[in-house]
């Protein structure tokens, strides 16, 4: 990445000066990690005691069935999204105003809502007419409609980017909208947004965080259990640590999955936009 | 290029934590229960009254939905807390212990069920009342006082416990003494709990030092963090939390309130509230109630006596 | 019909706290975030390359962390470590820190779209990487940046609703006062909608406009 906007190739004294800065910035670096350990050691938690219970089976089970609750609200939710974002996104293009209106009106009324809301909503609204929704299909139906509401935006916009010959092309073959929208604008939309879908799911793995709220038993509850016991001297620094390093781990795999495709995607089309197969 | 490297490492650096931990886990399982009975310094190892309940047989209670559910299912779903010692606990192990989950298990076993066909879910304050009226639990045990205001929503069997509302706080603190020495002081309690209801009312302190959440450990986090000044709820879940810490909390010893515990049931199934209510009258009988009583909250220091059955 | 409103008047005092303070929660976390995340887009773009591996470690350890779990760090952990932080700042820190990692990242998309020459032209002129940035290429970039800037804040200001899980009486709070009071959730829930609508809607609305208006620049 030669060419920025902001700096040309740094000369002999840029980068003496360069370095120096370098040099003073890892300083700090390592005074703050210094400083961290000291805290650390200061408030003892490095004591044996407050990582003790990670030795527990049951415990280890606890940690493991909030990963796996946590992966299935989020991946149940996640198929969920994607079709409700196709579907929504077919009826906000489409021509009867009749599908267009409602699906608009509903896509821009989730997205205005926050989420928390709208999992009090599923969780709480139901009850109210007597019927009962788990705190689990409350929270999937909260993750649902807010993330498949900004999935139909995502996937509108991909189609409204693909080039205005490709629908024109599919319908002097004689194709019909539904058709076209189906077999040639969403596969290419979906294709150029994958990126962008997949960041999205990342955002809705995250979200399942919010499920303490309404006791979901996802992994952030669990943590919150774990650094809550009095016998363990309030393990909370290691447990979140713990916690923390799974979440990263499981979101920083999937980002570098869309970065890879965003990479994969870019390559192959810039030479030219050839449709492939 | 840099961000997807990076994350990408960051990944597997992750990864290869978790899976260290994972495998340091089964590697140390042997060692983990051996530790376990050694825990005694630590002080979370579940103890139980020793109470022995068989099933019994030849119950029927006609025109129960919930018993013809249990019955069908062959299980008991119960709600239950497990971050209260003595009362509701869940201990590293994975064992539940107290007062509460005696209590849960002597209904089981008195209705036909196995106690250890109990599947306990576990419900914070909040949620009681949904959770029962929904019907994702049979019945519910933990410190759950019966008022009028939940007896709209959920029936109550009852009580089995008479508990009151005290204070807990750290050892060192002088300036708190009742609760009349509240005021200007930060109160936590859990959201939608009686106790944070009564501080609101009475006011007892400003509105704007109350702090919230989900569940008592949390607020104890925070009052031993000197965020909070005071903990309040029943002095039975108190009691259990300074036994945990004795060097770090106590609690007041003035409690300004009467908290029936009851069992909450589902609201309009009148007849299972009758059988609940038969069972807790034939353990105080023959002494059951106040064996359980003894071997698990009586470890805290006082003794109790179990109130009539409350019928209605 | 006038239950429903009586929902509304009869527990206003908790209504206009809980708003208020989720204002509140916005505005701090907004400007909060806003300088973070200057900050660290510029390290991200600068020529040296341990600020720049810092700004890109700060930016991807914080995307991917749920937002509840910096909350809860700050609110649960710190202390033990022995930083004391009030239930309302930790709301502000922790909006900040997470949304700082998006608008930085937002913030340098936009600087990439500042035609190369523009930065090339300034150095010609003998100004140094600071001057080029502030003075010429993020000027330019605020054009394209400031629409999906404000979507950010849009979702920050979406996010203090998390605040409610940590002991802070804002907009998301209010349900659960309201529960306690006897009121019927629903119309409890739809005030609470109606009242981020009052918020959202505009932000936008204004974000349109401007995208609309600032669409043809280039």
């Amino acid at each position: 990445m030669s060419a920025s906007v902001l700096y040309d190739e740094p000369g002999p004294r840029a980068r003496v000066r360069h370095r120096l800065v370098g040099v003073a910035t890892l300083g700090l670096i390592g005074a703050f990690v210094a400083f961290t350990i000291y805290r650390f050691t200061e408030t003892g938690q490095f004591e044996p005691l407050k990582w003790k219970q990670f030795e527990y089976e049951a415990i280890q089970l606890q940690l493991l069935h909030g990963l796996l609750a946590t992966l299935e609200a989020a991946g149940t939710a996640a198929v969920l999204a994607l079709i409700f974002g196709g579907v929504f996104a077919s009826a906000r293009i489409s021509d009867a105003w009749i599908f267009r209106a409602p699906a608009t009106f509903l896509v821009e009324l989730f997205r205005a809502i926050p989420l928390l809301i709208l999992i009090f909503f599923g969780y709480y609204v139901p009850l109210q007419y007597g019927w009962h929704i788990s705190n689990f299909w409350a929270l999937v139906a909260g993750l649902t409609v807010y993330n498949g509401s900004v999935l139909a935006e995502i996937i509108r916009a991909g189609i409204a980017a693909i080039p205005r010959g490709q629908a024109e092309a599919a319908y002097a073959l004689g194709m019909q909208k539904g058709q076209v929208v189906r077999l040639i604008l969403l596969p290419q939309a979906i294709r150029a947004m994958l990126p962008s879908i997949i960041g999205q799911l990342v955002v809705l793995l995250k979200d399942t965080a919010l499920g303490f709220i309404i006791t979901y038993p996802e992994l952030l509850y669990v943590g919150k259990q774990m650094g809550s016991r009095l016998a363990f001297d309030l393990p909370y620094v290691p447990t979140y640590l713990v916690v923390a390093a799974i979440y990263i781990g499981m979101c920083a795999i999937m980002s570098a999955f869309a970065n890879w495709l965003a990479k994969r995607g870019d390559g192959k089309r810039s030479p030219a936009p050839t449709p492939r197969r | 290029m840099n961000s997807c490297r990076t994350a990408s490492l960051m990944g597997m650096g992750v990864l290869a934590i978790v899976m260290a931990l994972g495998a340091c886990g089964k590697k140390d399982e042997p060692r983990a229960a051996g530790s376990t009975s050694a825990a005694v310094g630590t002080g979370d190892k579940c103890a139980s009254s020793g109470v022995k309940l068989t099933p019994a047989t030849d119950v029927k209670i006609e025109g129960s939905k919930t018993y013809d559910k249990i019955k069908g299912a062959g299980k008991i779903v119960v709600g239950v807390k497990a971050d209260q010692p003595n009362l509701g606990y869940k201990d590293a192990d994975g064992k539940r212990c107290g007062f509460d989950i005696e209590v849960a298990q002597l209904v089981a076993a008195r209705i036909g069920i196995d106690p250890s066909k109990i599947e306990y879910k576990e419900i914070p304050s909040t949620n009681r009342e949904t959770a029962i009226k929904g019907g994702e639990i049979d019945y519910y045990v933990g410190t759950y006082s019966i008022t009028d205001k939940r007896k709209n929503d959920v029936g109550f069997a009852g009580p089995y416990f008479i508990a009151g509302q005290d204070l807990l706080v750290r050892k060192d603190e002088s300036a708190i003494t009742g609760k009349d020495t509240l005021q200007g002081k930060k109160v936590c309690s859990a959201t939608g709990s009686t106790p944070l209801q009564r501080v609101r009312e009475q006011k007892l302190t400003d509105d704007g030092n109350i702090s919230e959440f989900k569940t008592y450990s949390e607020c104890v986090s925070q009052l031993l963090d000197k965020k909070v000044d005071a903990v309040t709820t029943d002095d039975a879940i108190l009691k259990g939390f300074a036994a945990q810490s004795p060097s770090k909390l106590k609690v007041i010893g003035q409690p300004f309130s009467q908290e029936k515990y009851g069992i909450g049931v589902a609201k309009d199934d009148t007849a299972f509230r009758n059988a609940v209510n038969d069972v807790l009258e034939a353990a105080n009988k023959d002494g059951t109630w106040k064996k359980i009583y003894d071997g698990t909250l009586g470890l805290s220091g006082s003794s109790a006596t179990q109130p009539p059955a409350e019928r209605y | 019909m006038l239950e429903f409103f009586r929902t509304l008047t009869n527990n206003w005092d908790i209504f206009s706290r809980g708003f208020l303070t989720t204002l509140k929660l916005f505005v701090i976390g907004a400007v909060g975030s806003l300088t973070v995340g200057t900050i660290l887009a510029t390290m991200r773009v600068s020529p040296v390359p341990v600020l720049r591996g810092l700004g890109a470690a700060y930016v991807n350890i914080i995307r991917n962390t749920p937002l509840t779990l910096v909350f809860a760090f700050l609110v649960f952990a710190a202390p033990k470590l022995g930083i004391e932080i009030a239930f309302e700042p930790a709301a502000y820190t922790a909006l900040t820190i997470y949304t700082a990692a998006f608008i930085c990242e937002t913030l340098r998309s936009g600087i990439n779209t500042v035609p190369v020459g523009q930065g090339e032209a300034a150095r010609a002129l003998g100004m140094t990487f600071g001057q080029v940035l502030y003075l010429i290429v993020l000027p330019q970039a605020f054009r394209t940046v400031v629409p999906p800037l404000i979507s950010m804040l849009n979702a920050m200001l979406k996010n203090t609703t998390v605040a409610a899980g940590f002991s802070v009486v804002e907009a998301g709070a209010i349900q659960a006062y309201l529960s306690e009071r006897g009121e019927n959730q629903v119309v409890t829930l739809f005030w609470i909608t109606f009242g981020f609508l009052c918020f959202v809607v505009p932000l936008i609305l204004l974000q349109r406009y401007l995208e609309r208006r600032w669409a043809v620049v280039r």
